[in-house]
């Protein structure tokens, strides 16, 4: 072999020089800290400063600061917003723990339909869940209420979407799904024969379930409820809707009503936006902290079991008919009740003489509206290019934290996942004021709602990129060099590969939470730049809830094809595990 | 004859920071040369520095200090400040994992080397074809590398490192991932392959057996350093070092101190009593010593052995035995110390009985202990 075409001669010798490798690391560092910090010190700087009006330039203050924290209404704000965040995340918590018990340790039948059931929620928009809701439990309108009043013939009303109840109902039950998911994980790696030696101790299932499961999940439990607890106290569109009307406030609708009035009061809402992120900060950190300790708790282990479930007997028919009941609740209730509104003219509650008058006009109106266009394509435009943007960027972050040696990569970890803390709201006031001042022609046009959703996203593209890129063993980049392939080469040919079923799930999943982006957008728009999630906005602050709905159902529809499309893409161009 | 020396490395020291900051000393003051043709093994147990070598070899890890050459090219040197990227260095490897790429089938990895030197399609073709018959994989080349064996995937990890006809082939614990039968089909495999290309090849191992089987040279590694560097009958029969002693094979160790050393003989007088000797570097008169013998060359025997001039005879007990099939281990006691014996099943002595042992002195190696 070696004499018949004679040895290759070796490949010239090329001192170091500036190459693709270079710039490619040194852009998403600058791009990273450009987008993670510059806002935020904009966001600091604006919290000291007086309301600019047209005689009046701003002036260093910390008037702000004594308005967020002295007035009287302060204490309640903060009682509130903890009230509402720790409910819902309870909430969220206990619904999903329950159903991942369920589905992970008991013999339920048709569980790989409910584990799929299960997430479904997570396509619906919070508005449109929010709106939903209020079309279910109003106590004027409400569907519930004005069945139970039929039904009891009386005129009390029965639930309240608008107290703090119906606040923490809504939003807890939203993001159940989260819930559902984080346990799930927890749960399977679990080795069942830790329970399997309790029952041959003599424990039955619900002892099992008390003694052994439980004390081994909560770690993760605990974990879960930190991050349910920063997404509850960002959450905007359950207070802004049900809280706002009947004064109930938490920061984040205390942030958008600071802006909201007139003059506005940026200042003041940069400092209640300081006091957020301070919470979400101390949260984020104590859940790293809790997950860093991981170790310690032996459950977690990378070793595959083989999934053994508890046998429940006849009770496995009562947990599939609560499987059955929560997704009627979660998913079916609030999307019929879209569809049936949107098949009104006026709104009205079902009934026989309403369904006489069933059309498809609200359809037909939306879809002539002027702007309906112009808004589809501003949503897609911003969710393919921001896709895009976060995948490529967080591929390359994540080679360089997991590959290379550079010093200070684990810096580049941190400011990529920082984004984390930034409440969609607080993220969208700090890109406003840093763009107000730093004029480069990109305010109020599509491209500062672009950097809104790179920076908000990016944390998750890095979780996407950085599992796939730890999955890739390190061999087989280093037999790509071995065989003569030049850096950039092997990144492409070996590495991008690789990593596309990862990049495609993420890419898939950063396109879906864009398009349901509203609380950083709702800051940043402007007439020309609105997207589907601002008309949705905009139609309820007209009260054209017939229109709101169709809009609604279209947008569901659209998404949950999206979903389907990300499983079909994973199966098709998913590789081989080996 | 004198071979053409392919690869040189030269006092290679390599360094890491490790979690606190500190520098773990990886390889230290390693040298050795490898002739053309010929094949070289680093044997050690894990974090011994071996692996850590032979990547400074093949460019993936950049030593501290040293030099590396082969082929009359300097790839690395600390002095002179080079040091040629993997990819510039021409060398083929196999990796212990075998980094088979899942996203390629068996002719897209082979001919991956080819494509990346922008060789003519037909070339390309004609190569890769070659080189999987070599390997025995002509049947598979469109079959995804997903669906290979573990062996089939050995063999075309083989099959790339050698398409590009390296200077040097780097084989990192090649056969540690397959199951013991396949193993060594694979090592006889292996060794066929090499002597036939006359293929220069630096290979990682910790199992001593693989090592033994096929190397012209061993280096004997421990904490980052090379102990011995010898044939596989040298480094097996005659240990420099206690550690090499004990890792390489299964031997016995007997304490004692020299008595009278002569032309590389001495006597060892120790707890079984006085041993004649072959003496090690470094073995002095008065020097403490440890003697080790391998368990087949304790002959066992009922009656007194005929004992030649230069053998070992004394009298033990025997306090247990096993019986493992094609041989039997005996432990026998003499005086204060147990030796472990290899004897052929034929021979039945009964447990606590006693019995004669013979030990030529050639094969009782003194090493000094210090």
């Amino acid at each position: 072999m070696t004499d018949a075409v004679g040895r290759l001669a070796p490949l010239p010798t090329v001192a170091p020089r500036l190459d693709a490798r270079w710039v490619l690391i040194g852009a998403p560092v600058v791009l990273v800290v450009w987008l993670s910090l510059v806002p935020l010190v904009f966001l600091l700087w604006q919290s000291f400063l007086t309301p600019q009006t047209a005689g009046l330039p701003a002036q260093y203050t910390l008037e702000n600061f004594r308005t967020a924290y002295m007035s009287s209404d302060n204490a309640r704000l903060f009682f509130n917003s903890l009230q509402f965040s720790i409910g819902a995340a309870l909430l969220s918590l206990v619904v999903g723990t329950a159903l991942a018990w369920m589905n992970e340790r008991t013999n339920t039948p048709f569980k790989t339909l409910f584990f799929a059931l299960a997430i479904i929620p997570l396509v619906i928009p919070g508005i449109l869940f929010t709106v939903s809701w209020i079309l279910l439990a109003s106590p004027k309108i409400g569907l519930i209420n004005l069945a139970l009043q039929k039904l009891f013939d009386t005129d009390a009303v029965f639930v309240n979407a608008y107290t703090m109840a119906g606040m923490i109902w809504v939003d807890g039950l939203h993001y159940s799904p989260v819930a559902f998911l984080l346990m799930t994980a927890a749960f399977r790696s679990m080795d069942p024969a830790l329970e399997e030696q309790a029952a041959m101790s003599g424990a039955s299932v619900p002892q099992i379930a008390r003694r052994v499961t439980l004390p081994l999940a909560w770690p993760a439990a605990l974990g879960a409820l930190l991050i349910l607890f920063v997404r509850a106290i960002e959450s905007f569109e359950v207070p802004a809707l049900l809280g706002l009307p009947v004064g109930i406030h938490v920061y984040t609708s205390s942030i958008y009503q600071a802006i909201h009035q007139y003059p506005s009061q940026i200042g003041l809402a940069a400092a209640y936006a300081v006091t957020l992120l301070l919470i979400t900060s101390l949260g984020i950190y104590a859940q790293s902290r809790l997950s860093s300790q991981g170790g310690r708790f032996s459950t977690v282990t990378g070793k595959g079991f083989r999934p053994r479930t508890i046998d429940l007997g006849r009770w496995r028919y009562v947990t599939a008919a609560i499987f059955i009941l929560y997704f009627i609740v979660i998913v079916l209730l609030p999307f019929l009740v879209l569809v049936w509104s949107s098949l009104q003219k006026f709104y009205s509650a079902p009934s026989w003489a309403a369904l006489s008058r069933v059309s498809l006009d609200s359809y037909r109106a939306v879809l002539e509206y002027p702007q309906f266009m112009n808004t589809v394509w501003n949503s897609v435009v911003l969710a393919l290019g921001s896709a895009t943007t976060v995948m490529l960027v967080s591929a390359v972050i994540a080679w360089i934290v997991v590959r290379t040696k550079v010093p200070g990569r684990w810096m580049l970890d941190n400011l990529a996942s920082l984004p984390l803390v930034f409440p969609g709201l607080v993220l969208g006031l700090a890109i406003m004021v840093c763009y107000l001042y730093i004029d480069i022609g990109i305010y109020g046009t599509l491209w500062i709602i672009f950097i809104a959703y790179v920076t908000r996203f990016l944390p998750y593209g890095m979780r996407y990129s950085s599992a796939s890129m730890l999955q890739i063993h390190k061999e087989l980049e280093e037999s790509a060099a071995m065989s003569g392939a030049s850096w950039s080469m092997t990144f492409r040919r070996v590495v991008l590969p690789l990593l596309k079923p990862g990049l495609l799930a993420g890419f898939i999943y950063v396109m879906i939470v864009s398009i349901r982006e509203l609380s950083s957008s709702i800051l940043l728009y402007s007439p020309g730049s609105e997207v589907v999630s601002i008309m949705i906005w905009e139609l309820w602050q007209n009260g054209q809830y017939v229109e709101l709905s169709a809009l609604g159902v279209m947008l569901i529809l659209a998404l949950f094809l999206l979903v389907m499309l990300a499983q079909l893409a994973g199966r098709r161009f998913g590789i081989a595990e080996t | 004859m004198q071979r053409r020396k392919v690869l040189g490395v030269r006092s290679l020291f390599t360094e890491y920071a490790n979690e606190r900051g500190g520098a773990v000393k990886a390889v230290q003051d390693v040298s050795f040369e490898v002739p053309e043709g010929k094949l070289f093994t680093l044997l050690g147990p894990s974090g011994c520095g071996k692996t850590t070598t032979l990547r400074s070899i093949a460019g993936l890890e950049k030593p501290s200090a040293g030099e590396i050459e082969v082929g009359g090219r300097l790839v690395y040197s600390s002095d002179k400040g080079i040091f040629v990227a993997p990819n510039r260095r021409n060398f083929g490897m196999v990796f212990q994992s075998y980094a088979i790429w899942p996203h390629m089938n068996v002719f897209q990895n082979a001919a991956f080397p080819l494509e990346v030197r922008r060789l003519a399609k037909k070339d390309i073709r004609e190569r890769v074809m070659r080189v999987l018959h070599a390997v025995a994989l002509d049947a598979l080349v469109d079959r995804d590398a997903t669906k290979l064996s573990g062996g089939q995937q050995q063999r075309l990890a083989l099959a790339r490192a050698l398409v590009m006809e390296p200077q040097l082939l780097l084989l990192d614990e090649p056969l540690s991932n397959l199951d013991a039968k396949l193993r060594d089909r694979m090592r006889t495999e292996l060794k066929r392959l090499q002597r036939d290309l006359g293929l220069t090849t630096v290979y990682v191992t910790h199992d001593q057996t693989e090592a033994l089987a096929l190397s012209h040279e061993i280096a004997v590694m421990n904490e980052g350093r090379v102990i011995q560097i010898g044939t596989p009958r040298q480094i097996y029969e005659q240990p420099s070092d206690k550690f090499v002693a004990d890792f390489v094979g299964t031997t016995n160790f007997i304490g004692g101190t020299v008595t009278a050393i002569h032309d590389g003989r001495c006597i060892v007088s120790s707890a079984m009593g006085e041993l004649k000797a072959h003496a090690s570097e470094g073995v002095a008169k008065n020097a403490a010593v440890i003697v080790s013998v391998r368990p087949e060359d304790v002959e066992l025997s009922e009656a007194p052995p005929a004992a030649a001039d230069g053998d070992n005879v004394c009298k033990g007990m025997i306090d247990a035995k096993d019986f493992l099939g094609d041989y039997l281990d005996f432990h026998i006691r003499v005086g204060d110390v147990v030796l472990l014996a290899k004897a052929h099943p034929s021979l039945r002595t009964p447990t606590g009985d006693s019995i004669y042992l013979r030990m030529k002195a050639d094969k009782c190696v003194a090493i000094s202990s210090q």
